[in-house]
């Protein structure tokens, strides 16, 4: 193995390449460590108004997944003939949709769940109790 | 002619191969692009995971609040934590690139100290928030919240036993083609579960303390 990597055929650049290299791996811990601590410091110093915090934080969180994915875990176009990068994309896909679909749906249903507090009296006029507040 | 004839035929995946062929080396190995797969699946639990606590997340059932239980602070230092250990990790391989067994041994028992501590705060945390009455069956909540960050705490504990068990092996064989393949995996492994924490930090914990 190290004879290979001593090796001067111009692979052993390749290969480092694809495991990435020092600079590669700092770049990507200086990304993550301000991508950690903006919003951090956002929350925990309530610097910005709720919701605007909220959008900014969660942004920032996928950024940091995408330099984590890039930076560490070294996907690309060329790692394994893109094939990694297609399982990424296509689970990438499957976990949005499992997520946004599961709150979608579950947010529009919480009104016909059976209801977690004491029952209200129904009105005998069939007008049913107004719904459980929604959850977010 | 005709075994020519059915391999022209049949779709190519193994470009791959060929090309990795000259390297001679752990990549041409098909193992890493199916540790991938398999990590992907991984992923897709932790996603029915979130879906779960994005549902149940207001499901207090009269009992604690998210901005009630969580300590930002403590937090903040597992996520330093894990991050420095995706660092180290990085480090050793790049040893390994360079084939200095000693300084990957090093920089690896780094990462699994740093993991090690993760998990040991995370413990702590956990305890506490039982100690006050915060138990997985208070509520619908607290049941999500544990089984998701739990998950993730247990996979960092899988992940410190193969450190250790890489470790030995690192020992015993050095750096040779399949534990530089062995490597890669653990690579990908440990920084999977620092991308999932991300999800975690991001959406339990500071949009929960937003709350």
């Amino acid at each position: 193995m190290t004879a290979h990597h001593d090796a001067p055929d111009g692979h052993a650049d390749a290969h480092a390449d694809d495991h990435g290299s020092k600079r590669s791996y700092l770049i990507g811990f200086l990304l993550s460590v301000i991508l950690t601590a903006i919003p951090f410091w956002l929350v925990m110093s309530g610097a910005l108004p709720g919701p605007a915090t909220a959008i900014i934080v969660v942004l920032l969180a996928l950024v940091q997944i995408g330099v984590h994915t890039y930076y560490f875990l070294h996907v690309n176009t060329r790692s394994e003939g893109g094939w990694t990068l297609l399982a990424f994309v296509f689970t990438a896909i499957l976990v949005v949709i499992v997520i946004a679909g599961s709150l979608w749906i579950m947010y529009h249903l919480h009104g016909n769940m059976m209801p977690m507090a004491p029952q209200p009296v129904v009105d005998p006029s069939g007008i049913t109790a107004p719904p459980m507040p929604a959850a977010r | 002619m005709s075994a020519k004839t059915e391999t022209n035929a049949s779709p190519t995946f193994y470009l791959v191969e060929e090309e990795a062929h000259d390297h001679g080396d752990a990549h041409a190995s098909p193992t890493p692009l199916g540790f991938w797969i398999y990590l992907m699946s991984d992923a897709l639990i932790f996603a029915t995971l979130f879906a779960t606590y994005g549902v149940l997340a207001a499901g207090y059932a009269g009992g604690p609040t998210q901005s009630e239980l969580f300590q930002l602070p403590l937090v903040a230092v597992n996520t330093g934590l894990l991050l420095l250990s995706s660092i180290t990790f990085g480090m050793s391989m790049l040893e390994m690139q360079a084939g200095k067994a000693g300084a990957v041994k090093l920089w690896l028992a780094l990462t699994g100290l740093l993991g090690a501590a993760f998990v040991g705060v995370e413990l702590y945390e956990f305890s506490h928030l039982i100690a006050e009455g915060a138990t997985p069956e208070r509520s619908a909540f607290l049941s999500a919240f544990f089984t998701l960050v739990g998950t993730h705490g247990l996979h960092v504990t899988f992940g410190l036993i193969w450190i250790v068990v890489m470790l030995v092996q690192l020992n015993q064989r050095g750096l040779s083609v399949e534990n530089q393949r062995r490597m890669t995996c653990l690579g990908m492994f440990w920084h999977l579960l620092d991308v999932v924490w991300i999800g975690v930090f991001t959406f339990v914990y500071l949009l929960g303390a937003l709350q």
